[in-house]
């Protein structure tokens, strides 16, 4: 592996460690970093509320964003080499709508349908509120593979999850109408997308799962790199491109279901990390991008955690709004450096 | 160097089969290919040329006959298998973004490389070599979008080469080309076949250029015809701009 490419992972994996300490160090009440790190080792702070403030909200929130973020890059990089589109990010088949469609369906319809609004249900509502996301999800991403399998353009494939995600945003628009003030209010809020949603009993799970599918997901590395050159030719050097391809949408599609369903949707990470990681290393190669956007996507999710935290703010602010803020002049930046320096403007 | 029949073709017959229907495109097609044999397929737009040749690659079932790559039946190849077999070059571009050609050359020893398609030391001896013979050795670090089309197509081949196929083909690999590139490029697969030894089978517009490095013709007519035969035998009518073999 070259140099500049060993200093590139390590100099994301410092900033990692530095933006989740701020991560667990800022917030809206002021803890000592002597005290944030005898509280990470388990050594007593003498300060019970630090204590739960760290372990109970500022660890399980770092912890989610640093997964989250991993997560929705990873998918965001399989999506745009399988559609070989720069466009194509974890929406775009379809699946976070289809999460979205399945949190509707509950949370808007418990109240009607049950007679109890989920969102006074308080834990049990925000399980039942995962497992539907996870779901609905999923469910979309089967359709989808099925649709891959009958269809051969990429392209064609690409508008069906679209259109999937419009009739989706439909029916969710059909719900609301007919729901309870506060069943509407409790899924706009999932809506927003956040990673403080995640209680500390739930960010182990989430971590879990997401540590089993990641390394998993670096499996399609060949693969990814095969499809980078078109069917044809993927073809030409030994690749089934309808399997491939169906592998690539059911891992992704995973991923993206799954940290949709623990965070809502968030938007921009898993589009722009990819393009950010081609930026700064300059390579198609999957064997270089997928770990940097795995290290990238964790690092951007926790500064932009960080920064919708700053005081000030006092978490109000939607993580949403700061990828896009935070996120997108910065991957401008990257890519109009680059094409100066290919075209020697 | 020893004279091999790489391509059998008994019978053939191509084209599409849908849910109900089925449409022959040619049919009939019998001949037999060998090492070191530069065959050009010509025949107008919309004869099924690209039909005929992604049928010879394995993309599409034939609807009838056998193909026989290298004295085995190609429907008894397993994908990896073939992709020693048989390289290609289509007219299909990507938009390759952060490539260098020695790193495009190099996927084409992707059918030898292990599970994360790394480069040992013998497959780069490969890459370089396939680079020097094709003359691009100047352009290795270039990126790929850099590239002019004629210099795309001189890398494209470098990476059939690379992947060590005693077969070849080539769809239009003179398309949208300079003349000079044209002419660079048929040589340069003229002393493919004579030096390396491989088969090589492109489908062209370009005939003049073709016929000069030619071994043999397979002409196709847009009523499913193919014929086969020497280019010193191929005349045009003058009229119609049509070919035939005399």
């Amino acid at each position: 592996m070259k140099r500049s490419v060993i200093t590139g992972m390590v100099l994301l994996l410092a900033s990692i460690l530095v933006l989740f300490f701020l991560n667990l160090l800022l917030g809206s009440v002021a803890i000592p970093a002597s005290s944030v790190w005898k509280i990470i080792w388990g050594a007593d702070a003498g300060n019970d509320i630090w204590q739960n403030i760290i372990l109970k909200s500022r660890l399980p929130q770092a912890l989610t964003a640093l997964v989250a973020g991993a997560g929705l890059a990873v998918a965001g990089l399989q999506m745009q080499t399988v559609f070989r589109n720069p466009l194509a990010g974890p929406s775009v088949l379809g699946v976070s709508s289809g999460a979205s469609l399945g949190v509707a369906f509950v949370v808007l319809l418990s109240g009607r349908l049950g007679g109890v609004a989920l969102s006074r249900l308080g834990y049990m509502g925000e399980i039942a509120m995962t497992l539907s996301a996870i779901v609905g999800a999923l469910a979309v991403m089967l359709l989808i593979v099925w649709v891959a399998g009958k269809v051969r353009g990429n392209v064609t494939l690409l508008i069906i999850g679209v259109m999937i995600g419009y009739v989706a945003t439909a029916i969710i628009g059909v719900l609301k109408f007919f729901s309870a003030e506060e069943d509407v209010r409790a899924y706009v809020v999932w809506g927003l997308g956040s990673f403080a949603r995640v209680s500390g009993g739930q960010v182990a799970t989430f971590a879990i799962i997401m540590a089993v599918l990641l390394p998993l997901s670096m499996l399609l590395v060949k693969t990814l790199n095969l499809l980078l050159l078109g069917d044809g030719y993927a073809r030409n050097l030994g690749l089934n491109v309808n399997r491939a391809r169906i592998w690539v949408i059911v891992c992704a599609g995973v991923l993206v279901a799954i940290v949709t369903a623990y965070c809502g949707p968030i938007s921009f990470l898993g589009l722009a990390v990819p393009h950010l990681c081609r930026g700064i290393f300059r390579t198609s190669d999957h064997r270089v991008l997928m770990p940097a956007s795995l290290l990238a996507g964790s690092s951007l999710a926790l500064l932009c955690n960080l920064i919708a935290r700053l005081p000030g703010f006092e978490g109000a602010l939607p993580v949403n709004s700061v990828t896009a803020l935070i996120g997108a002049p910065v991957v401008a930046v990257v890519l109009f450096k680059h094409r100066k320096e290919d075209t020697g403007e | 160097m020893k004279r091999e029949e790489t391509i059998r073709l008994a019978g053939l017959s191509i084209g599409y089969t849908g849910k109900h229907s089925v449409k022959q495109v040619a049919g009939g097609i019998t001949d037999t290919i060998f090492s070191s044999e530069l065959t050009c397929l010509i025949g107008e737009n919309g004869a099924g040329k690209s039909t005929l040749l992604r049928t010879l690659s394995g993309f599409l079932p034939p609807l009838s006959g056998e193909i026989s790559i290298m004295g085995k039946p190609l429907k008894s190849y397993r994908e990896t298998e073939l992709a020693k077999v048989i390289g290609v070059v289509l007219t299909e571009k990507n938009n390759l973004q952060n490539m260098t050609v020695e790193e495009l050359v190099g996927m084409g020893r992707s059918p030898y490389t292990g599970f994360w398609g790394r480069l040992r030391d013998e497959d780069k001896a490969k890459v370089a070599q396939a680079i020097d013979l094709v003359g691009i050795a100047e352009l290795r670090d270039r990126m790929v979008q850099t590239l002019s089309d004629g210099e795309r197509q001189k890398v494209m081949i470098a990476k059939a080469l690379a992947q060590e196929t005693p077969i070849i083909f080539l769809d239009e690999p003179t398309a949208f080309l300079d003349y000079p590139s044209k002419v660079e490029i048929l040589n340069l697969l003229h002393k493919l076949s004579q030096e390396a030894g491989k088969t090589i089978f492109l489908s062209t517009h370009d005939l003049e250029l073709a016929l000069r490095v030619a071994d043999k013709v397979w002409l196709m007519t847009k009523g499913g015809e193919v014929k086969t035969g020497s280019p010193a035998k191929l005349i045009v009518n003058p009229d119609t701009g049509r070919f035939r073999f005399e």
